[in-house]
């Protein structure tokens, strides 16, 4: 599963944990809309630390957090590419 | 004292009526008047000669559980004013510098009669994971004083404890017994779990008491099948339903009551209702002797039965200006009953909202696959923590991710969003503390 598909699916599973409705998952959505809060990101950073081993935003100092879902998937990207 | 009454531990059996009428330690015992002495032996059972041998004899008994550090000594010995040692092996105290230093050698000797008239203090070490302990000071009497009037009672108990004697919640099991005349039956340094119920078992133990930790460990055990207690008792810890109703299912015609108590504050009350935290009604009024209070949700108590101060430690209040103890456990109240939620420093904070471990553990453990959880925090980069569970299962063949689920939808039916464990580990086991509580490095 690339990391795009398994961000997603993780998004999926965290809503429906946290019983939040999600809007349809485009990348110039911005994640304040994605109908997910602060609680949810965190767990969803966890829950793909622990798929992927790495956590970019705990990595790096000067990261800079990203507003929109096409800006999350490439801080991801970039992270697996520095690992 | 009924000549069957006995103290053993499987290597050691000393009837009761033999201790009482002789010195334990025998000519030692001469060198110990008046001073402050450290018991320091390798046993259980010598511990408790210890005790019966010097009370009223000593000034000071200065009880060393068997895991407190080395380094830890020199403090110890300063802040009791520590001048003689009773232990095991003398070579290895020799470089602390205490001028009289026995070996114990239990051998009763009728010829030096058990004749103190000292008001003995007991020492206590406080059972904190950092620092230096501290050492509450006890007397026999306070210590006691919880202890129901000893009645007659056929068969006689025969007392059994998991913790060790030289903490708290295992003193008040030896005291019980001896004060009732019944026998007690120690455990052994390293002893297995198996071993030592199975000696429970041999010996006919009918009250054992323990920490929830102790006694989940009893229940995953395949030698406990036997061993069949009729009162079961737990302290230590925050006492869940779940594991209230393991118990009941274990032990169908035991009587299963637990109780709170601290090494500060002393027992505070015992709960034989069957259920999980105590009835709001006990702070009402003062119970057996015992007020209890809670100012901003911490739990004080106040009684005959608490310690009087830290040794050494005159920069410490034990004690509040309010004369009451501030136990540092956080209660809330919920329709009637007061409900344990944890530690106020072991709180989890979780993007600036509260969260205590033990709170979410107990609804965790409802689960009827679930033995034993612990919460802890993990560093998130967004809310600073969140929180997560280990898990351990009755079961190791059950269907863990659907356990999983079925734990997350316990969790949501009755926890706040932010209390949910983000993610559940099943792990094989959960490390405990020497004083058998669920280690929490990370408070």
């Amino acid at each position: 599963m690339s990391a795009r598909l398994m961000i997603i699916s993780a998004i999926e599973q965290v809503a429906k944990e946290q019983n939040k409705v999600l809007r349809p998952l485009t990348d110039d959505m911005e994640l304040l809309d994605s109908g997910l809060d602060s609680l949810c990101f965190a767990i969803l950073v966890a829950r793909l630390e622990d798929k992927l081993g790495y956590d970019p935003f705990t990595a790096s100092d000067d990261i800079e957090f990203p507003v929109t879902l096409g800006e999350f998937f490439a801080v991801y990207e970039n992270a697996r590419r520095a690992a | 004292m009924p000549a069957s009454s006995v103290l053993s531990d499987g290597n050691l059996e000393i009837s009761l009526s033999e201790v009482y009428r002789s010195s334990p330690l025998g000519p030692v015992r001469r060198n110990l008047a008046g001073k402050s002495v450290l018991i320091a032996v390798s046993t259980q059972i010598e511990a408790a000669l210890c005790l019966i041998d010097l009370d009223g004899h000593a000034r000071r008994l200065v009880l060393v559980p068997p895991d407190v550090r080395t380094e830890a000594l020199s403090a110890i010995i300063r802040d009791a004013e520590v001048d003689a040692i009773v232990c095991t092996d003398p070579q290895s105290y020799q470089h602390l510098g205490v001028p009289s230093l026995f070996r114990c050698h239990v051998k009763c000797d009728p010829n030096v009669p058990l004749d103190g008239r000292c008001r003995t203090e007991w020492l206590m070490l406080t059972s904190g994971t950092t620092g230096d302990p501290k050492i509450a000071v006890h007397t026999l009497a306070g210590l006691s004083g919880a202890i129901p009037q000893y009645q007659h009672t056929t068969p006689r108990p025969v007392w059994a404890t998991f913790y060790d004697i030289r903490r708290y919640g295992g003193l008040q099991i030896f005291l019980r017994a001896m004060f009732g005349g019944a026998s007690l039956i120690l455990s052994r340094p390293g002893e297995a779990l198996a071993d030592h119920l199975a000696r429970l078992e041999a010996a006919k133990v009918t009250h054992v008491s323990g920490t929830p930790t102790h006694w989940r460990r009893t229940l995953m055990s395949a030698a406990s099948n036997h061993f069949h207690p009729s009162y079961v008792r737990l302290s230590g810890e925050i006492v869940d339903q779940g594991v209230l109703d393991a118990l009941r299912a274990a032990h169908p015609g035991a009587s299963i009551g637990h109780a709170y108590a601290s090494t500060e504050a002393g027992v505070g009350f015992d709960v034989d209702d069957g259920l999980e935290g105590f009835p709001a009604s006990y702070l009402d009024a003062p119970r057996n002797g015992v007020e209890i209070r809670l100012v901003d949700g911490a739990l004080r108590l106040r009684s005959g039965r608490m310690a009087s101060a830290y040794a050494g430690r005159p920069d410490l209040d034990l004690i509040g200006d309010d004369g009451f103890v501030d136990t540092g456990d956080m209660v809330e109240i919920r329709q009637g009953r007061c409900f344990f939620v944890g530690r106020r420093g072991g709180i989890i904070n979780v993007g600036g909202l509260k969260v205590h471990p033990e709170e979410i553990e107990s609804v965790i453990n409802r689960h009827d696959a679930v033995r034993q959880s612990r919460v802890k925090p993990r560093k998130s980069p967004i809310l600073g923590a969140i929180v997560v569970a280990d898990i351990v299962l009755s079961r190791s063949d059950d269907d863990a991710d659907a356990i999983k689920q079925d734990i997350l939808a316990l969790c949501r039916a009755y926890l706040p969003n932010h209390k949910i464990p983000a993610l559940l580990n099943v792990v094989t086991s959960i490390e405990m503390t020497a004083g058998g509580k669920v280690s929490r490095q990370h408070a």
